[in-house]
């Protein structure tokens, strides 16, 4: 074994030949594990790997452990394909979990809208989309998911921009969401980004911040509307059920009388009969004493009897028929 | 020797070099020009892959293939009926020829400038030229409002009436109109820029408007509310006068039976009497006779004064027994 003389800039240090060898087997040893390293790679489960060879694009690989080739010959770009992406408009997630937290900042610069009718509403949406060709995604767009974003808020101003500020908060919600959906896919589309758009929901869709209140107060105004109504309902059948039974009480108490009246007269003129059929019997004696009795119970009611003889002409000049007064 | 070695050393590092000089690789978002002392030279490179140059004398310029961002900057525009909107425009485009893009803008950075210029502009010509309702809308289709009508009590608790409001947009009409615009003046200036899309992303009131539309708004909604209680309180009137009338109705109905039926029973009762004391004229009599003693009985009192004749029948015999 023969010493030998490296140079390493201005010193020289002597090596022997076996141990250049050992360097050379190490230098070695490390090129080839790094170059297998390089050479393999993995793509999970919801990915899809695009291999770019000098540049061009080479192939699409799927899930699993593959090979390429190191050192900048092949690139590789992993492209999350079986992903539900999400955007969010007028609201931020700020933790997602049982309980989602909300971003508590305003992003109103979203969320308000003009309707057709000039005026503003608020709406809060997600769009959901699934990368549905990675080749595209990747080559044809620049900055992707600010375009997403940005097709995403146009699309829903155009359609909300055309209905009314009633027909979007209330009869419209599901068709917006729908339009504006077709609107992204077909703009998308027009950009080939590779992209499909799964969803579109509108998450809140309300009054701006400063007239909602008002809102509320038509809100409120409906319930006292129905409340003074129910009131005079409830008074209306309470009055009338009383009243009914109070009709009911008068023809009952009618009945009463008719019934009363009617008995009576039976009773009367039965009793006159009796009395009658006797009175034919001794038809001068008992009209004679029929007439005393009479006045007999008379006389006694009477405390003032004066009796005139019938020989006694004219008395009436001085009867006192003032009474008491001038009598003292 | 060793003079040998470091010349082949050399020499091998010289060709490596002129290899890697002499190549360059373009990926799938790329395109290249190549110029020669500063001048372009053969037509634009747009395919991905290894190409090759003269080395040291040819350079490479690479540009973006993709479809490229634009955002508008937000710009407040008079419409043509007189209202101050906000405008905010995005666009995607492209270098469609990086040999003119080259020529005409450079860089990406001046190509930007030009299409601010071009885009903000022609925007601006556009959105004047409309009325605010046409910018909004994009369509005629008659669009539903809900407002309380008028309080008819007459009518069922159904107070909230559809109308309609008619007003056409054009948004789309305005957007192609502003491409058109834009690609013509490209297609003159031969900027090597295809602008692939133009969108109103937002329209916005300046905060003075919106205020004013905020206000427009609440008292809209207070209107409607105040209606809303109105109509309340008009059928709860209308219910407590219907209550008033059934009342009466009820009541009249039952006093009219009433009377139907003690009719009925007084006229029964005069049948019954008449029967009874008219059958003959001692019974006549006899009634007669019995009815004016029940009277003398009944209509004299305590306080009655008699003043009576000895000649009367009762008194006969007070002076005489005959």
């Amino acid at each position: 074994m023969t010493a030998k003389k490296v140079k390493i800039g201005d010193s020289e240090i002597e090596v022997s030949s076996s141990q250049t060898f050992l360097v050379i087997i190490v230098a070695l040893l490390i090129v080839v594990v790094v170059t297998i390293a390089m050479s393999f790679y993995t793509i999970d489960a919801n990915e899809n790997g695009v291999i770019l060879r000098f540049g061009k694009y080479h192939k699409t690989t799927y899930p699993g452990l593959h090979l390429k080739l190191p050192w900048g010959i092949d690139k590789l770009y992993t492209v999350r394909v079986d992903y539900q992406w999400k955007e969010e408009f007028g609201f931020r997630t700020a933790r997602p979990g049982v309980k989602t937290i909300y971003s508590k900042n305003q992003y109103t610069d979203e969320s308000w809208m003009l309707t057709g009718d000039l005026n503003i509403a608020d709406v809060q949406w997600i769009v959901q989309y699934k990368i549905k060709d990675p080749i595209k995604f990747l080559f044809n767009v620049r900055e992707q998911s600010g375009t997403i974003r940005a097709v995403a808020e146009a699309a829903m101003r155009f359609v909300v921009g055309d209905r009314s500020f009633q027909e979007v908060l209330q009869s419209d919600r599901r068709k917006i969401a729908l339009l504006a959906q077709d609107y992204m896919q077909q703009t998308l589309d027009q950009y080939d980004l590779g992209v499909d758009i799964q969803l579109v929901q509108l998450i809140t869709v309300q009054p701006p911040g400063p007239v909602f209140d008002s809102y509320n107060e038509v809100n409120r105004a409906k319930q006292e509307q129905e409340t003074a109504i129910n009131e005079a309902s409830q008074v209306y059948n309470k009055e009338i059920f009383r009243v009914e039974g109070e009709a009911k009480r008068i023809v009952q108490e009618a009945r009463g009388y008719a019934i009363d009246r009617t008995n009576r007269a039976k009773g009367d003129a039965e009793l006159f009969t009796s009395v009658y059929n006797e009175y034919m019997k001794a038809k001068d004696v008992t009209r004679q004493r029929l007439y005393l009795e009479t006045m007999e119970s008379v006389m006694k009611q009477v405390n003032e009897k004066i009796l005139i003889d019938k020989g006694v002409k004219s008395l009436v000049p001085f009867l006192n028929l003032s009474g008491k007064e001038v009598a003292k | 020797m060793r003079t040998g070695r470091i010349l082949l050393l050399l020499l091998l590092v010289l060709l490596v070099a002129f290899v890697i000089a002499s190549i360059f690789i373009l990926n799938e978002t790329q395109q290249a020009i190549i110029t020669q002392f500063g001048k372009p030279v053969g037509q634009p490179v747009t395919q991905a892959g290894i190409h090759f140059k003269i080395p040291f004398i040819q350079k490479v310029l690479v540009f973006d293939k993709r479809i490229l961002e634009w955002d508008g900057n937000p710009q407040e525009i008079p419409t043509k009926d007189n209202k101050f909107i906000y405008i905010d425009t995005f666009a995607r485009w492209r270098i469609s020829d990086a040999l003119a893009f080259y020529k005409s803008n450079r860089s990406e950075m001046v190509g930007y400038s030009r299409l601010d210029d071009l885009l903000d502009g022609a925007v601006r010509d556009e959105i004047a030229n409309h009325t605010l309702p046409e910018i909004v809308r994009s369509s005629d289709r008659p669009m539903i409002i809900q407002e309380v009508e008028s309080a008819d009590l007459s009518s069922e608790l159904d107070s909230t009436q559809v109308e309609e409001l008619d007003i056409p947009g054009a948004r789309a009409d305005i957007v192609e109109a502003i491409v058109k615009s834009v690609r013509k003046k490209l297609a003159d200036l031969n900027l090597g820029i295809e602008v692939v899309d133009l969108q109103i992303k937002r329209i916005d009131y300046n905060a003075e408007v919106q205020k004013k539309v905020f206000d427009r708004m609440i008292s809209g909604q207070r209107r409607i509310a105040e209606k809303y209680r109105a109509i309340g309180q008009g059928e709860k009137e209308r219910i407590l006068g219907k209550q008033a009338q059934k009342k009466k109705e009820i009541l009249s109905e039952a006093y009219r039976k009433a009377q139907e039926i003690r009719g009925k029973a007084d006229a029964e009762a005069v049948k019954i009497y008449g029967d009874a004391y008219n059958r003959s004229s001692d019974s006549r009599d006899f009634y007669k006779f019995l009815r004016t003693l029940e009277t003398y009985k009944t209509s004299i009192d305590s306080s009655t004064t008699l003043i009576l004749s000895t000649d009367n029948e009762f008194l006969q015999y007070l002076g005489t027994t005959k």
